[in-house]
């Protein structure tokens, strides 16, 4: 934000970053050979709605487009809606474990039709799950208005498995951009899809 | 490419704050060259006094600026709070920063029932967000979300810092007027040594008296343009200017409920506050408009009906 904007305070809305999340496939082949997470083929696209009809319209729009593909193969499981605690909505998308690319594509397709209508600044971050042998939880979690990643371990009663972030964030340094700074991994409990 | 946008700017506010701004610039320059006028037309008598003004009143604001969340926290008596005390206020303002892409301020919670919330600190990495018990009681989940995202658009405009600079001329000219008048009260003796003395001092406190009355008003005005841009911006950040609208008339209905005693005791924070402790009351709603700190209710609730519409425009411009 510019000296003139802080002095007048006009906050301009933030736009979303959206190319970063292409990395995501790759990485998640160096996140398996590292430390055995897979994905599991499900992931989420997170905003804060508007109130009012233009915004659901366009919302009703995205979920349509995504659930054309549905039943087809590699098309993946019907969107999910659900809205958390916080008030934001969460778009679910689910695939078979190996259609990484396609789930990313559904991912981008939100995305963009919220650009398209003038609705970035509302993304607020984008989450793609894994799991390893042992039923560990696992999400990398996208930051639309940093374009970076972070790992999120989540473990039962609200803690979080920060020595597992930590190992995901070294295995994943040369892949993503992870987020430098770590009071901006906020954790989202009870994600859905995760 | 020039993003698509529904939140546009508005000029309107841009020019009448620039234009206060300007007026306030053009106060303290006309203030300054006056007292060096006098002082040269009578070859210089109160020039320590103006300068020890110029040093105590620099000096002040910038303290009161550094110091400026250890103060507030104290006077509100607020405690800060870990992610662990408090997982759902923290919550909102991890997503809020996220969706603003700024960073996050430490977060309190002022044991008080009157129900309020403010933010404040010298730049973002020090700032604190206070919010009282009574607000975290009495609002629901949105309108809580809604005060949030005003006091950190209110971090994100530097008001602290604005306001700081902004008063520092009102600092400077109070000063004044009461170092003339001390210096008049014990400094009489030395009269005889020089006898342009006088007058100068009368005249310096004269002209401070009248630049602090209208720094005064013009400050005052500037802190209304600021809360309703700080308004403005909360309801882009999350997109629901209703729920801020409903917070509002909330907090300004329960505020006029609640005793006046402990209203008193707010009073210095009043500026920071989401919405004024204290209501000026008396001389007719002109006057106390003059002198607020706050817009009035209506404009704040007009403006976020503006903002409602924008926001669901079909296309975006």
């Amino acid at each position: 934000m510019g000296f003139l904007d802080t002095l007048f305070g006009r906050t301009k809305p933030v736009q979303p970053k959206l190319d970063d999340l292409f990395a995501l496939p790759s990485a998640a082949i160096t996140l398996q050979a590292a430390t055995g997470f897979a994905p599991t083929g499900s992931g989420s696209v997170c905003f804060r709605a508007v109130e009012g009809k233009t915004f659901s319209d366009v919302q009703a729009e995205v979920r349509e487009l995504l659930d054309m593909d549905s039943g087809k193969p590699g098309g993946g499981l019907p969107v999910e809606v659900t809205k958390d605690s916080y008030g934001f909505t969460w778009l679910v998308s689910s695939h078979m474990s190996d259609e990484l690319d396609a789930l990313v594509t559904d991912l981008h397709a939100v995305n963009s039709a919220l650009v398209d209508n003038g609705f970035g600044p509302q993304l607020l971050c984008t989450l793609v799950a894994f799991r390893d042998q042992a039923e560990r939880r696992l999400a990398l979690v996208y930051l639309y208005k940093r374009g970076t990643f972070y790992p999120f371990a989540p473990l039962s009663g609200e803690r979080r498995d920060n020595a597992l972030e930590l190992q995901v964030r070294g295995a994943l340094g040369e892949d993503l951009k992870i987020e430098q700074d770590l009071t901006k991994w906020f954790p989202v409990w009870g994600a859905p899809g995760l | 490419m020039a993003a698509r946008t529904r939140y546009a700017p508005d000029r309107g506010l841009t020019v009448r704050m620039t234009a206060t701004m300007f007026l306030l610039g053009l106060v303290f320059v006309a203030f300054v060259a006056l007292i060096i006028g006098i002082m040269t037309a009578v070859h210089a008598s109160g020039a320590a006094i103006v300068l020890v003004a110029l040093i105590f009143g620099g000096g002040s604001a910038i303290l009161s600026l550094f110091y400026s969340d250890k103060i507030a926290l104290a006077a509100a008596g607020a405690i800060e709070v870990s992610p662990q005390q408090a997982p759902q206020l923290h919550g909102v303002v991890d997503r809020l920063c996220a969706l603003a892409d700024m960073d996050k301020p430490r977060v309190a919670i002022a044991p008080t029932d009157m129900p309020n919330a403010f933010a404040t600190g010298r730049n973002s990495k020090n700032s604190v967000l206070v919010v009282t018990e009574g607000l975290l009681r009495r609002l629901d989940r949105d309108e809580l979300e809604g005060v949030l995202a005003h006091e950190l658009s209110h971090v994100a405009h530097k008001d602290v810092q604005v306001m700081t600079v902004a008063s520092l001329l009102a600092i400077v000219a109070g000063l004044l007027v009461r170092f003339a008048f001390y210096s008049e009260l014990f400094g009489g003796g030395r009269r005889n040594n020089d006898q342009n003395a006088f007058p100068v001092i009368l005249v310096i406190m004269v002209v401070s008296a009248v630049v602090y009355a209208i720094s005064f008003l013009l400050i005052r005005l500037l802190s209304r343009y600021r809360e309703l841009a700080a308004d403005r911006s909360g309801a882009l950040l999350t997109g629901q200017p209703s729920a801020l609208a409903s917070a509002l008339q909330k907090v300004s209905g329960a505020m006029s409920r609640i005793p006046t005693q402990d209203l008193r005791a707010a009073e210095p924070l009043n500026a920071f506050y989401f919405a004024p402790a204290m209501r000026l009351n008396g001389n007719g709603p002109s006057l106390s408009t003059l002198f607020s700190t706050h817009p009035s209710l209506e404009k704040r609730l007009e403006q976020l009906a503006k903002i409602q519409r924008q926001l669901g425009q079909a296309s975006p411009r």
